[in-house]
């Protein structure tokens, strides 16, 4: 049983992982049994799978190659309006594939100053560029001590390989 | 212009037959439900199933392992994109929610149904593979053709019983077990929605609705 799913996961790594690493300008580094998906640096990451790019007092979040490959096709996003607020580990949207809904948890306490409408009439930005076009909120931390409770590229990359490796 | 089209028909079928329709709040895609529909439902903590990662894959391959206990080999049954096939005829539709800490997983068994209902599902747009362009009484088949509805659940039950210790209970719902300011996030759309629905798409596409009239 194990095996069967650590296949499946592993077809769907080589489908998607290597387009979003080449969207991401990275060469895709991979053999043919085992892809490994994207981790940017600078980033930082909620064990959940969302990440964070803190840069000039506005944090910017999506969700991780890791979790779009492991979702699959995007078909609908739900996001919240501005103005809004979002607590660090609860949930402020949804991301919807084929066939499950999916909470998206804010790795950040703050104000949402902005959300991505682009998402709307494209919702595939996920699957294809999810720490880039395929971001989904901008919020103004109202904690920002809170980034240094999550993870660097380092520590995220070890969590996915556990986390793959133990299922 | 086609997905607005079929969404259009759609609305006018529905306000047609005044049939209640339901939003719910797990993915997946429409479908018609009756009488006899078989629902199955898993809603299972993070860490329920040893080894089983809270991803919409790894739960649809583990669900349909429970099945496969279930259902002679004759049947050919299997997890085929994300239906549950005899060969590759669909008799069962899954839709999942995912939150944190727990995940459901959500089948619904197409246990007979009449061939008017499925005037309401037009060809999606997004359609399985395997579907290959069919119409839906060429793509689906009734699962009462392949079992009785007695065997069906008490082999599931006994499939179950292998991974789960099993406890009967009534289904419903005892008022003090609902936190008191609960709201279902699954509901039912009222006509007033689905004619503004109508309105919407008119507007964007009158020529569309001129020629459904």
């Amino acid at each position: 049983m194990a095996l069967r799913m650590w296949a499946s996961s592993t077809a769907n790594a080589l489908r998607i992982s290597c387009s979003a690493a080449k969207s991401a300008g990275l060469s895709p580094s991979f053999s043919i049994t085992r892809c490994f998906s994207s981790v940017l640096d600078g980033l930082k990451y909620a064990p959940s799978h969302e990440w964070v790019k803190h840069d000039g007092g506005i944090a910017v979040v999506g969700i991780t190659d890791h979790a779009q490959d492991h979702l699959g096709e995007v078909v609908f996003v739900d996001l919240p309006e501005a103005g809004g607020s979002v607590s660090q580990g609860s949930s402020f949207g949804a991301v919807e594939s084929v066939k499950a809904t999916s909470d998206i948890n804010s790795p950040v306490s703050g104000e949402i100053i902005e959300v991505n409408t682009k998402l709307t009439e494209t919702p595939g930005l996920v699957n294809s560029s999810p720490y880039d076009d395929g971001w989904m909120i901008k919020v103004k931390p109202s904690k920002p001590s809170e980034l240094d409770s999550l993870m660097g590229s380092k520590e995220y990359t070890k969590f996915c390989e556990e986390e793959d490796a133990a299922h | 212009m086609e997905r607005m089209s079929q969404a259009l028909s759609w609305v006018l079928l529905v306000l047609r037959d005044q049939g209640p329709v339901i939003r719910r709040f797990s993915g997946g895609g429409t479908v018609i439900v009756d009488k006899d529909t078989v629902f199955v439902t898993f809603i299972c903590n993070k860490d329920a199933i040893p080894g089983l990662q809270p991803y919409p894959r790894p739960i649809m391959s583990w669900n349909s392992q429970i099945y496969e206990h279930v259902f002679d080999k004759a049947c050919n049954f299997q997890l085929r994109e994300n239906d549950y096939v005899f060969g590759n005829h669909k008799f069962g539709g899954n839709a999942q929610s995912i939150t944190k800490r727990r995940w459901i997983h959500h089948t619904s068994f197409l246990w007979d149904y009449k061939i008017e209902n499925m005037a309401y599902l037009k060809l999606p747009t997004r359609a399985p593979e395997y579907r290959l362009a069919r119409s839906h009484t060429e793509f689906i088949c009734r699962l009462k053709d392949y079992l009785a509805r007695s065997e069906f659940i008490d082999k599931t039950i006994s499939a179950l019983g292998s991974h789960f210790s099993m406890e009967h209970v009534e289904l419903e719902p005892s008022q003090q077990s609902l936190a008191a300011d609960f709201v279902p996030s699954s509901r039912e759309i009222t006509m007033q929605e689905m004619e503004e629905a109508l309105a919407e798409l008119t507007s964007e596409e009158p020529a569309a609705y001129s020629l459904s009239k």
